[in-house]
């Protein structure tokens, strides 16, 4: 009977001996980002800028010059003319208003009485200073908390070398999101935060199920030594792996190319941190434990756990 | 593993099946289900402004104003105790955050201390110590001024009541569009949140909700031309407003005392003048206004009066006779449409404070229909796919993973349709994303069974073995993810937490619906065929 099987039943990659270029390639990568951060930035959208952003639809193909020119005349300062998706959809970006001279809501009434009734506004949103200054505190709080708090649940669940293995990878995969968003100068918003929070979500899910094994096979395995212990662990694991990503990505493209613009942004950085944490279980999390050093022998686990010892 | 109790089998049947039912309203239209008896479910889905359209606003209490203006009521009461008691006083102003005042004579010191404490009031009860608070502190300074401060407690009281009445006032505003089911509510100190679907102008909304609308009364100052008071000086108790007429701006000099406010109306609603046929509000006074305004208007026959709404002339007629029957005519250059506003803004009464606008999130209907069709063609192409690839990878296995997975989304469908949560597109992209992470728990399984069945196991061990150990990892795995949904909800806001809420019950329904509901066909099926070998 024909099964589609992305990775045949017996593997036995040796990961633990690629470990080198794991972690080569997930520092540079890592390092990368970091100063892709500081010297790029990131294109942060008006929830995190403050600032107005309409959506308009125009009868026919929009004239973008057209229209960036008639609103450059207003002085709002910086405005951002773009089409967005479709040829008679246009999005129009402006800065922030300096509060003294005007508020965003000026901004608005002036582009609705520049473009008049000939054009359909689709979405209009106006995001002030307060709310953006906490909207980025809120997003950072978000992120750092889930952080730690699924470095206590893997503690409480397995023991601190792999909270720590695990926690790392979450690292490696959020530094490594922010990174491309960086590079490609996509907007970042408060979607974005939420796709990074399913990313921590989803990465752990990925680690832990590797780490489950681990631990099963520690019991198991009592001499085996830990590299070939891992390497059988992922091994055993990596069917799964690949399947559940393959179909995670299904759902995703899907969505990515069907789902409409508004959502892209998200689906994307989805995508990316799904393939981002897949790796990142197997080459990161996985082959930290080597280094990090975990208990051997697992008999006592239940009784005392916090006997871990190098 | 083999065995179900019938008990069981029949609650997993029952959630099914309810799953099923309560999902099934969201296929049929609102009439449809209006016909049908009380006891089928009828709860739909509510969709997310960003899914049907609307406007969500944020705005904030500008409570400055209400600390401003109770600092002048100090002020006048002050200078009205002390009158009375005969006190002699100067220096009588607002600085940093208090009201001072200098007794004039060292002897009344005392007494005037007295009269002044007595203005404060109770504020209410401490909640800690039971002891009720005073709303001023009233104390004497080393460089002999009396300083009336208003208490911490005080502020916190009158900011809460302007919020509270604010939104009182809101929900009036919008009552008047005659939009449908709008929240409107506190969030924090001194923020409202305000979410109005399917709404056709928000531009109107706002600028109803930018407008105060304090109305006032006032006789117009004929003791000299606006344009010599201009020139010259203002005579004290008076002012110069403007009144906005064929674009222009003309000022009129009115007195500052107030004739009537709108504090006195109990009715406004829109109308014509009858001679001109021009738009007009007309407004009926309570009792108190209504005498009011019958005596100035007898009193000052021949002179103008002005109407005055937040700071700017609507008109000033000259009063011709007097009016009594408490009803009066507001004209002003209104359109049909600006005076059915105003109609409602003084009928809704006055805001304390003036509200900014902090956030505005606004969605077209059109905007808000493509969503919603591309989120469906991209959940149904999604599903689709990732059913295809199940079945290509298991089989006959992969086929109840399937039907769990249907009945997974109705699951999800259903209890958001119960709790009456909100569905945005995110929400939608969580959903999608659960069907993609659903089949997580039976590919745990179905991998776990065969691993067992190369390791030589038998058929009946192989199920058993792959569920029972397979478990702990849904288990952990999940939770984390759980988590993840639950800070999300937490700090999230709007279409944010949408996506949190499909993506946590999601965790829950695939958890029950992968391990449960597949279990019980595996074992079905197992009972039924008797397989000598397993094939997945």
């Amino acid at each position: 009977m024909f099964r589609l099987k992305l990775v045949p039943d017996e593997t036995g990659i040796e990961f633990i001996k690629l470990r080198y270029i794991g972690y080569g390639v997930s520092t540079l990568l890592v390092a990368a980002s970091i100063a892709l951060f500081f010297v790029n930035g990131l294109n942060f959208g008006i929830d995190f800028r403050g600032g107005t952003m309409i959506e308009i639809e125009t009868e026919g193909p929009a004239d973008v010059g057209e229209i960036r020119g008639r609103l450059s005349a207003l002085n709002l300062g910086d405005v951002q003319v773009q089409t967005f998706g479709a040829p008679n959809d246009v999005l129009i970006r402006v800065e922030q208003q300096d509060e003294a001279v005007a508020s965003d809501q000026n901004v608005v009434e002036a582009i609705r009485a520049e473009l008049g009734d000939g054009v359909e506004y689709r979405r209009v949103d106006v995001v002030g200073p307060k709310v953006s200054s906490e909207l980025v505190e809120a997003g950072t709080l978000a992120v750092l908390i889930s952080v730690i708090l699924m470095l206590v649940y893997i503690w409480f669940r397995f023991e601190w070398q792999f909270s720590v293995g695990a926690v790392l990878a979450l690292v490696h995969d959020v530094a490594l999101t922010i990174g491309i968003f960086s590079l490609l100068q996509l907007e970042f918003n408060l979607s974005i935060i939420a796709a990074i929070l399913t990313i921590v979500g989803y990465s752990m899910n990925d680690t832990v199920v590797v780490y489950d094994r681990v631990r099963e096979n520690l019991r198991k395995y009592k001499k085996l030594d830990l590299g070939h212990l891992l390497d059988k662990s992922i091994n055993e694991t990596l069917s799964r792996t690949v399947m559940t990503s393959v179909t995670t990505l299904l759902a995703l493209l899907a969505l990515y190319v069907f789902g409409g613009e508004v959502i892209r942004g998200f689906t994307f950085a989805m995508m990316w941190g799904v393939l981002v944490g897949t790796y990142s279980s197997i080459f990161i999390a996985s082959p930290l434990l080597l280094i990090l050093g975990v208990k051997r022998d697992w008999s006592i686990a239940a009784s005392d756990p916090s006997g871990a010892r190098p | 593993m083999l065995r179900f109790d019938p008990w069981k089998i029949t609650l997993i049947v029952l959630v099914s099946l309810a799953g099923f039912i309560y999902t099934a309203p969201n296929f049929f239209s609102a009439q449809q289900l209006e016909g049908l008896s009380g006891w089928i479910p009828q709860r739909q889905i509510v969709l997310g402004l960003d899914l049907q359209g609307g406007s969500y606003l944020l705005l904030e209490v500008d409570t400055s104003v209400v600390q401003e203006e109770r600092m002048e009521n100090i002020v006048e009461e002050v200078r009205s105790v002390l009158r009375a008691a005969k006190i002699g006083y100067t220096g009588l102003g607002v600085s940093q955050g208090s009201v001072s005042v200098r007794i004039r004579h060292a002897e009344d010191v005392e007494k005037g201390l007295e009269v002044l404490q007595g203005i404060a009031s109770d504020v209410s009860a401490n909640i800690l110590s039971g002891i009720p608070e005073k709303d001023l502190a009233v104390e004497l300074e080393e460089d002999g001024r009396v300083t009336l401060t208003p208490t911490v407690a005080a502020l916190q009281a009158s900011a809460q009541s302007a919020v509270t009445r604010s939104i009182e006032i809101i929900r009036k505003r919008i009552d008047g569009f005659g939009t449908t089911e709008p929240t409107i509510q506190r969030q924090g100190d001194n923020r409202i949140l305000i979410e109005v679907p399917g709404l056709d102008d928000p531009e109107r909304l706002k600028d109803n909700l930018k407008r105060t609308a304090k109305l006032t009364f006032h006789m117009v100052d004929g003791s000299m031309t606006a344009q010599q008071a201009l020139a010259t000086r203002v005579p004290q108790g008076s002012q110069i407003l403007y009144q906005e007429e064929f674009d222009q701006s003309i000022p009129i000099l009115i007195r500052k005392r107030v004739m009537i406010s709108g504090e006195n109306l109990t009715k406004a609603s829109p109308g014509f003048e009858q001679q001109t046929n021009a738009p007009i509000v007309n407004i009926q006074f309570d009792s108190i206004g209504g005498r009011r305004f019958a005596e100035t208007t007898a009193a000052n026959v021949g002179q103008r009066f002005a109407m005055v709404l937040d700071g700017q002339v609507l008109s000033a007629p000259v009063i011709r006779e007097a009016i009594p029957g408490g009803s009066a005519q507001i004209s002003g250059n209104f359109t049909v449409a600006t005076a059915n506003d105003l109609a409602v803004l003084l009928e809704g009464g006055a805001l304390p404070a003036p509200l900014n606008i902090l956030e505005e999130r606004t969605v077209g209907p059109s905007l808000g229909a493509d969503s919603v069709a591309a989120g469906k063609i991209a959940a149904i192409i999604g599903f689709t796919a990732v059913i295809f690839y199940i079945v290509i990878s298991y089989g006959l296995f992969g086929v109840f993973a399937n039907i769990a997975l249907i009945v997974n989304v109705l699951l999800i469908a259903a209890i958001l349709s119960v709790l009456q949560a909100t569905l945005t597109l995110p929400g939608i992209a969580g959903i999608v994303l659960t069907i993609g992470m659903a089949v997580d728990a039976n590919v745990l399984i179905f991998e776990r069974i065969r691993e067992e069945i190369r390791n030589g196991k038998t058929p009946i061990n192989s199920i058993e073995v792959g569920y029972d150990k397979a478990l702990t990892t849904i288990i952990d795995a999940n939770i984390t993810t759980f988590i993840a949904a639950a800070i999300l909800f937490q700090l999230g806001s709007g279409p944010v937490r949408g996506f949190a809420v499909t993506l946590g019950v999601g965790i829950i329904t695939s958890v029950f619906t992968a391990f449960v509901v597949t279990r019980l066909m595996v074992a079905l099926w197992f009972r039924a065929t008797r397989p000598k070998e397993l094939v997945l």
